[in-house]
């Protein structure tokens, strides 16, 4: 495939992975974050630790847009499909993730509410205008990726005057959550949670750019190498973090340039900031509640927002009390210091969403890795 | 003054008409829907019987007797009509192949049809041709059924279950449980073909070179390999689940741990473009006209000749090795070197958010 193969040649990651053991220094342990859900699947399923040396350790960051999901809001989203009969439409992964009363998008489903995963906005609208009688909900979650394509789906709608469409807007956004980490006080205080620097988000990126991230190599002196999703731009980053760190450098580099600009994609920032604003506060699972981290649908767009339209109000429902996707999605954690993990929690039973979505750091190392802590 | 035929039926519309509760009934027009139909398509000595099962003869081999194998599978597929095949020919290629990869010959079919009210006679009716046309190809006739009608809303379309029977030389065993550490892991063709074919059409995707589905019969194949005299351990049609989910159960029913090599697994470059656009892993994918063989390493050459030799064979090729682990994993070694467990898959395969 083209495009795709060539970032995925083994030999080119022999040599990279050679490049590494080269450079890295005698005596001294690198630990980056790689934040997004993305590098933490390609990083599993490719089996990359194997490739690289044992002082280089890769902690897996909170960016899988259903592992922060907090259980509230899928409650919101399954009391609309249960309750008040509308037409749920979401993305695939969603349907797993676990909520209060042992439910879940899925189970939901079988118990009768009408819930859809749809591949892109536009299908939502198009369920939208093929039941006119009604009610069609978008269930909107992820990063900065999937919040154009709503915006869009937004100003689509209120564009047609579609009568029966609504938003239930959860997007969240990167930098904040990026901040929250660096804040915390493994990172900052205890130094429990060592970090040298953090893989950058791919697909995030090319929406906001590069720019954001000067902030946290300016403010906090880590190093951040924006990368793409593909396997060998994953061991590149690694290589252009350890130089970063052998050199007391503390810059944005960006490996992914076939996509990524400084700027970002400037048309796609512009639906956004028409149809969003800043929340000034949302509930993430595992970071809690974070300020200014989410969006909301703007008051020009009201008829269109769920929470509005359907009166909903959210209340926070803690994690299940063994559960340590907090600690995960925070880096302070591996999945294997959990100790329902692989036990009460697995990907067919799911108790935290980091088993949830491929993506999540426990379901990709019960899902691929597994097999080192036995042997 | 005009003579008024007796017991003049009106012939089945099969342009327009659908299929109603009448066709279910067990009056006239059920049998009309048989004999229109079924029968006249699907016909043979046996079904010709028309008693409320068939009369078979005892099953030999080389004219001996041997003993019986007996498959059974529902098949619910949507859409019904695919590139590459549809509900009819899969309902006779998924029984043959679960008979034939016992080591069996598949001898006899026997069908069950639940229809759904409104369903089109004129699809019904390419579906059934397409079952006749499977069967004979295959060689294994349909020799009883059973049709029943649901009303609108409680079945989707159609629904078909077909039971094989076929025959197994004493002293054959080619179960799930005879894979032993130092034994190779082949496949037959290209994997992940059926499974795309079908989600593109229901995720209406289209992709410029269209992806067909790999739906067969394998008993020819089959036999060819037996015919060989290699030291066949086992075989497995890689349906649900795709060639991960058919290696799990067979390292579990064998105590033993597989080592599958990435660089090796053949995937057409279409079907995985398709699989990397759907958010897929095509070693998940359903296949339903592929062998899994697992054999001693020694034979793998005759084996790998023999199916390149065969048109359902041509893309075979070597996969991995059955190793000893008494956690009994499926491993892969990655096309970068490193490791990671192929594990059974949890739930339906969803796509991915980002």
């Amino acid at each position: 495939m083209k495009y795709i193969d060539e970032f995925r040649d083994g030999e080119l990651a022999k040599n990279l992975a050679q490049s590494i053991a080269a450079t890295v220094q005698p005596g001294r342990n690198y630990s980056f974050m790689e934040f997004c859900g993305g590098h933490t699947h390609a990083i599993s399923r490719y089996g990359l630790s194997d490739l690289l040396p044992p002082t280089v350790r890769m902690v897996h960051g909170p960016g899988c847009p259903v592992c922060v999901l907090p259980i509230g809001r899928v409650d919101l989203a399954i009391r609309l499909a249960l309750e008040r009969g509308v037409i749920l439409c979401t993305y695939g992964d969603t349907l797993r993730v676990p909520a209060s009363d042992g439910l879940s998008l899925m189970k939901a489903k079988a118990r009768g509410g009408d819930i859809r995963i749809v591949y892109s906005t536009i299908d939502a609208l198009q369920i939208a205008r093929d039941n006119p009688q009604r009610e069609v909900v978008f269930f909107a979650i992820g990063f900065e990726t999937t919040t154009p394509p709503t915006a869009v789906a937004i100003q689509q709608a209120d564009a047609e005057g579609l009568k029966n469409f609504s938003v239930l807007c959860c997007h969240v956004l990167t930098p904040s959550a990026i901040s929250n980490i660096l804040e915390s006080p493994e990172v900052r205080q205890w130094g429990t949670v060592p970090l040298d620097g953090f893989i950058g988000p791919a697909h995030v990126s090319t929406v906001i750019g590069s720019r954001p991230y000067e902030f946290f190599a300016e403010e906090y002196r880590k190093p951040v190498v924006i990368a793409g999703f593909e396997p060998l731009d994953v061991m590149q980053a690694i290589l252009m973090l350890v130089r970063q760190v052998n050199e007391g450098r503390a810059e944005v580099e960006n490996e992914f340039a076939r996509a990524v600009t400084r700027d970002g994609n400037l048309k796609a920032q512009d639906r956004v900031a028409e149809v969003f604003e800043l929340r000034r506060e949302f509930e993430w699972r595992g970071l809690s509640t974070v300020p200014y981290s989410a969006l909301r649908i703007r008051q020009r767009y009201a008829a269109l927002d769920a929470e509005r339209r359907f009166a909903l109000e959210y209340s926070s429902v803690p994690d299940n009390k063994a559960c340590e996707c907090g600690a995960i999605l925070r880096g302070v954690k591996k999945p294997q210091d959990c100790k329902i993990f692989g036990t009460v929690c697995t990907p067919e039973n799911p108790i935290g969403s980091c088993m949830v979505s491929s993506e999540g750091a426990c379901a990709a190392h019960y899902s691929y890795g597994r097999y080192k802590d036995m042997h | 003054m005009a003579e008024v035929k007796r017991g003049y039926v009106r012939p089945l519309d099969l342009k327009h008409g659908r299929v109603d509760m009448t066709h279910g009934s067990g009056g006239r027009a059920m049998v009309q829907l048989i004999s229109e139909l079924f029968a006249r398509h699907l016909g043979n000595e046996y079904l010709g019987q028309g008693n409320d099962g068939a009369v078979l003869p005892a099953p030999t081999l080389h004219g001996k007797p041997g003993r019986l194998v007996m498959a059974t599978d529902s098949h619910v597929v949507s859409p019904l009509f695919f590139p590459g095949g549809d509900i009819g020919c899969l309902s006779v290629h998924g029984t043959v192949n679960d008979v034939a990869v016992m080591g069996a010959t598949p001898l006899y079919l026997a069908a069950g049809f639940i229809l759904e009210e409104g369903f089109p006679l004129a699809d019904l009716a390419r579906i059934v041709e397409s079952m006749a046309a499977a069967a004979k190809e295959a060689g294994v006739p349909v020799v009883t059924g059973d049709t029943k009608v649901v009303e609108r809303g409680k079945g989707d379309g159609i629904f078909i279950t077909t039971t094989g029977v076929g025959v197994l030389a004493d002293g054959m065993n080619l179960g799930g449980e005879r894979a032993r550490p130092g034994d190779v892991i082949l496949v037959s063709g290209t994997l992940g073909d059926h499974g795309v074919a079908i989600m593109s059409q229901r995720e209406n995707l289209s992709f410029e070179a269209p992806i067909e589905s790999d739906t067969a019969a394998l008993n020819g194949l089959v036999t060819a390999l037996m015919a060989t005299g290699a030291g066949l351990r086992c075989l497995r049609d890689p349906t649900r689940g795709g060639l991960a989910a058919t290696l799990n159960e067979i390292a579990t029913q064998s105590g033993v741990g597989m080592m599958l090599y990435e660089k090796a697994i053949p995937v057409k470059p279409v079907v995985n473009a398709a699989c990397e656009f759907l958010g897929l892993d095509p070693l998940y994918v359903a296949n339903e006209g592929k062998l899994v063989v697992i054999c001693n390493a020694l034979d793998a050459e005759l084996l790998l000749n023999t199916m390149r030799a065969h048109p359902l064979g041509r893309d075979a090729c070597f996969v991995g090795d059955v190793i000893a682990d008494d956690h009994h994993f499926v491993q892969m070694t990655t096309a970068f070197g490193g490791k990671r467990i192929v594990d059974w898959l949890a739930g339906d395969q969803l796509p991915r958010i980002c």
